[in-house]
C-alpha cells in the first residue's frame, strides 16, 4: 500500500513535470493564440479582481487591528505599519492571492479542461492536428504568469491602503507616524518578492490545474474529484513552495538586522 | 456582404466539382493496418487486426458493441496508441510518432466522433470554421461561405448561431460532420454516423458519404451498427469480432454469406448453432 503511494505520488510529480517540459516546448515551438491568450487574462486577472480586493483589504485590515492591540501594550503604535507592510508585502499578499486564485481559477481550469477530455473534444483538437497543450494549457499559461504577479501587487496595495484606514482612522493613531514607519522599512525588493512568489505560485496553479483536466477521466464524477484534486494539490504545494522559497529569497534578501 | 447572401450564392453554384478517381483504380491503400493489438487494463480489445483501406473506397466496419470499433478507428490517426502492429497512413508509419509528429496526417483527415465532440464554447458556425481557421484562412467572407456550404450539405444553415447545447443529438452529430468535411481531407472516419438520426436524415448523411466519395474520391471509413446503411454506402464491408476481421468482402459477399456469425449479425439474431 506505501509502496504504490509512493510510485503514485511519483508518477503524479512525473507527469506534471513532463507537462511542464511540453509546455515550455510549446511556448518555443507552438503557435501562440494571442486571442485566447487575451481571454485569459480578462478570466484570470479581471475576474479575480473582487476576490483579490476583498482577500487583500480584509487580511491588511484585521492584521493591523490585531497588531495594533497588542503593540499599543508597549507604545509602539506606529510600528504596525512596518509590520503590516512587510508582511503583506512578503507573505500574506502572495500566498492569500495564490490560495484565492487557485481556488477560483485553478477549479475552473481543471472543471473545463475535463469536461473537454471526457466529452472527446479534446480528441477533436487532436484528430484536426491541434496539440491540446499548444491550444488549452500554453494561453492559460501565459495569462496567469502574466496576471498573478499584478493581482499579488493589487492585493498588497488594497491590503496596505486598509491597514492604513484602519489604524489611522479607526484607532486614531497620526497617520505622518504611520507612513514614514511604512515607507522607512518597505523597500522595492519586499514588493518584488511578493511578486516573485506569486509568479512561482502561478505556475504551480496552471500546472496541476491543467494536469488534472487532461488526465480527467470517468464522466461527470472523474471532473469532479479532478477539479477538488486541481484547488487541493495546488493550495498545499503552493504553501510548501512558500516556505522554501521564503528561506531562498530571504536568504538573496535578508530581513532584520543582517539586513 | 451578409451572411444569407453568401450561403444562398454558396448554395446555387456546383459545389463539388466531378474529377476521376485515379488513386482508386490503381487500387493505392491508404491505411494498411498490420497485426494492431491493443489491450486496455487486462482487457484485450484488438487482437491482430490485419486490414488494407484503398484510397477513394468506402469501407464500412460491422462489429457488436463493445468489439473495439470505435477504439481501431482511433488507432487510425493516432488519438490511441496500439500495444503491438502497425499503421501505415499512405505508406508511412504512424505508430511511435510524437503528437506534432502527425499533424501533417491528421489534416489529411477528418473524423466524425460518435457524440458529435463540439466545442461547446464555440457556435455551430464557429465550431464549423475551426479546422479553416486552424489552417491560417483569417478572411472573415472566405470563412462564412466556406461553413455556409459545409452546413447547407447537412441542412443546418439556420442553425449555425445556435450553441451545440441548444440543438439537438443528432444535429450535433451533422455539425460534427460539417466540420469533419469543411477542409476537404482525403480522408474521413466516421464514428456511428446514423445512430440516433431519424430515416430520412440517416439516408441522406448516407446520400453525402457517397457523394463525397463520387465527387472528390475521399476515402471513408465508416463505423456503424446500421445494416441499411452498410448496404446504402459500402464498397467493401469488414466484420470485426473477437478483437480482429472475421469477415472482409463485399456488401453482396456479405449477405450471400453462410456464416453462422455473420448471418446472425447481418440478420440480428442470436447465433444458431445448427448453422454451423
Amino acid at each position: 500500500m506505501t509502496g504504490s503511494l509512493v510510485t503514485r505520488f511519483l508518477r503524479y510529480q512525473g507527469e506534471v513535470a513532463l507537462l511542464m517540459v511540453e509546455t515550455a516546448k510549446a511556448l518555443v515551438l507552438g503557435k501562440v493564440r494571442w486571442r485566447l491568450v487575451g481571454q485569459q487574462v480578462v478570466s484570470i486577472g479581471f475576474g479575480s479582481q473582487l476576490v483579490v480586493i476583498v482577500t487583500g483589504a480584509f487580511t491588511g485590515a484585521v492584521f493591523a487591528a490585531q497588531s495594533y492591540f497588542k503593540f499599543s501594550e508597549f507604545g509602539m503604535d506606529s510600528a504596525v505599519g512596518a509590520v503590516v507592510s512587510i508582511s503583506m508585502c512578503r507573505e500574506l499578499g502572495p500566498v492569500l492571492t495564490g490560495l484565492m486564485v487557485a481556488g477560483r481559477v485553478g477549479a475552473s481550469m481543471a472543471a473545463e479542461i475535463g469536461t473537454m477530455k471526457v466529452t472527446e473534444q479534446v480528441d477533436a483538437l487532436r484528430a484536426m492536428g491541434v496539440h491540446p497543450i499548444d491550444y488549452l494549457v500554453v494561453p492559460r499559461t501565459i495569462a496567469i504568469m502574466v496576471s498573478m504577479p499584478l493581482l499579488v501587487a493589487e492585493a498588497i496595495g488594497f491590503g496596505m491602503v486598509a491597514s492604513h484606514i484602519t489604524v489611522v482612522y479607526g484607532f486614531k493613531v497620526p497617520g505622518s507616524w504611520y507612513m514614514q514607519h511604512v515607507v522607512e522599512h518597505t523597500e522595492l525588493i519586499d514588493i518584488s518578492i511578493g511578486m516573485i512568489k506569486g509568479f512561482v505560485f502561478s505556475i504551480l496553479i496552471v500546472m496541476i490545474s491543467c494536469h488534472q483536466g487532461l488526465v480527467a477521466s470517468n464522466g461527470a464524477v472523474g471532473v469532479g474529484k479532478g477539479t477538488t484534486a486541481a484547488v487541493v494539490v495546488s493550495s498545499l504545494a503552493l504553501l510548501v513552495f512558500n516556505f522554501f522559497l521564503t528561506l531562498i529569497l530571504n536568504y538573496m534578501s535578508p530581513l532584520g538586522p543582517s539586513g | 456582404m451578409t451572411m444569407s447572401v453568401l450561403i444562398s450564392n454558396s448554395m446555387n453554384k456546383e459545389q463539388l466539382p466531378e474529377k476521376p478517381c485515379a488513386d482508386r483504380l490503381q487500387g493505392k491503400n491508404f491505411f494498411e493496418v498490420r497485426d494492431l493489438q491493443k489491450s486496455i487494463g487486462d482487457q484485450e480489445i484488438l487482437r491482430g487486426v490485419n486490414l488494407n483501406i484503398r484510397k477513394g473506397e468506402t469501407m464500412v466496419v460491422i462489429g457488436r458493441s463493445g468489439e473495439g470499433k470505435s477504439v481501431f478507428l482511433k488507432h487510425l490517426i493516432g488519438l490511441m496508441t496500439p500495444s503491438a502492429g502497425s499503421i501505415l497512413v499512405e505508406g508511412k508509419e504512424l505508430v511511435g510518432l510524437k503528437e506534432r509528429q502527425m499533424r501533417d496526417i491528421r489534416r489529411k483527415v477528418g473524423i466524425l466522433f460518435q457524440d458529435g465532440a463540439l466545442f461547446d464554447s464555440m457556435t455551430v458556425a464557429e465550431n464549423v470554421a475551426f479546422p479553416l481557421i486552424e489552417l491560417g484562412i483569417k478572411d472573415r467572407e472566405i470563412l462564412l461561405q466556406r461553413v455556409g456550404e459545409a452546413l447547407e450539405k447537412v441542412e443546418l444553415v439556420p442553425h449555425m448561431a445556435k450553441m451545440p447545447i441548444n440543438i439537438s443529438g443528432g444535429m450535433r452529430k451533422r455539425v460534427s460532420l460539417a466540420r469533419a468535411i469543411i477542409a476537404e481531407p482525403q480522408c474521413i472516419l466516421y464514428d456511428e454516423p446514423t445512430s440516433g438520426l431519424d430515416p430520412v436524415v440517416s439516408e441522406s448523411i448516407d446520400r453525402l458519404i457517397r457523394r463525397m466519395q463520387k465527387d472528390l474520391c475521399v476515402t471513408s471509413l465508416v463505423v456503424t451498427h446500421d445494416m441499411n446503411s452498410v448496404f446504402r454506402i459500402a464498397d467493401r464491408v469488414a466484420y470485426l469480432r473477437e478483437g480482429k476481421i472475421y469477415f472482409l468482402g463485399t456488401p453482396q459477399e456479405l449477405r450471400d454469406s453462410k456464416d453462422r456469425y455473420v448471418r446472425s449479425f447481418v440478420e440480428g439474431r442470436p447465433v444458431e448453432k445448427e448453422d454451423a
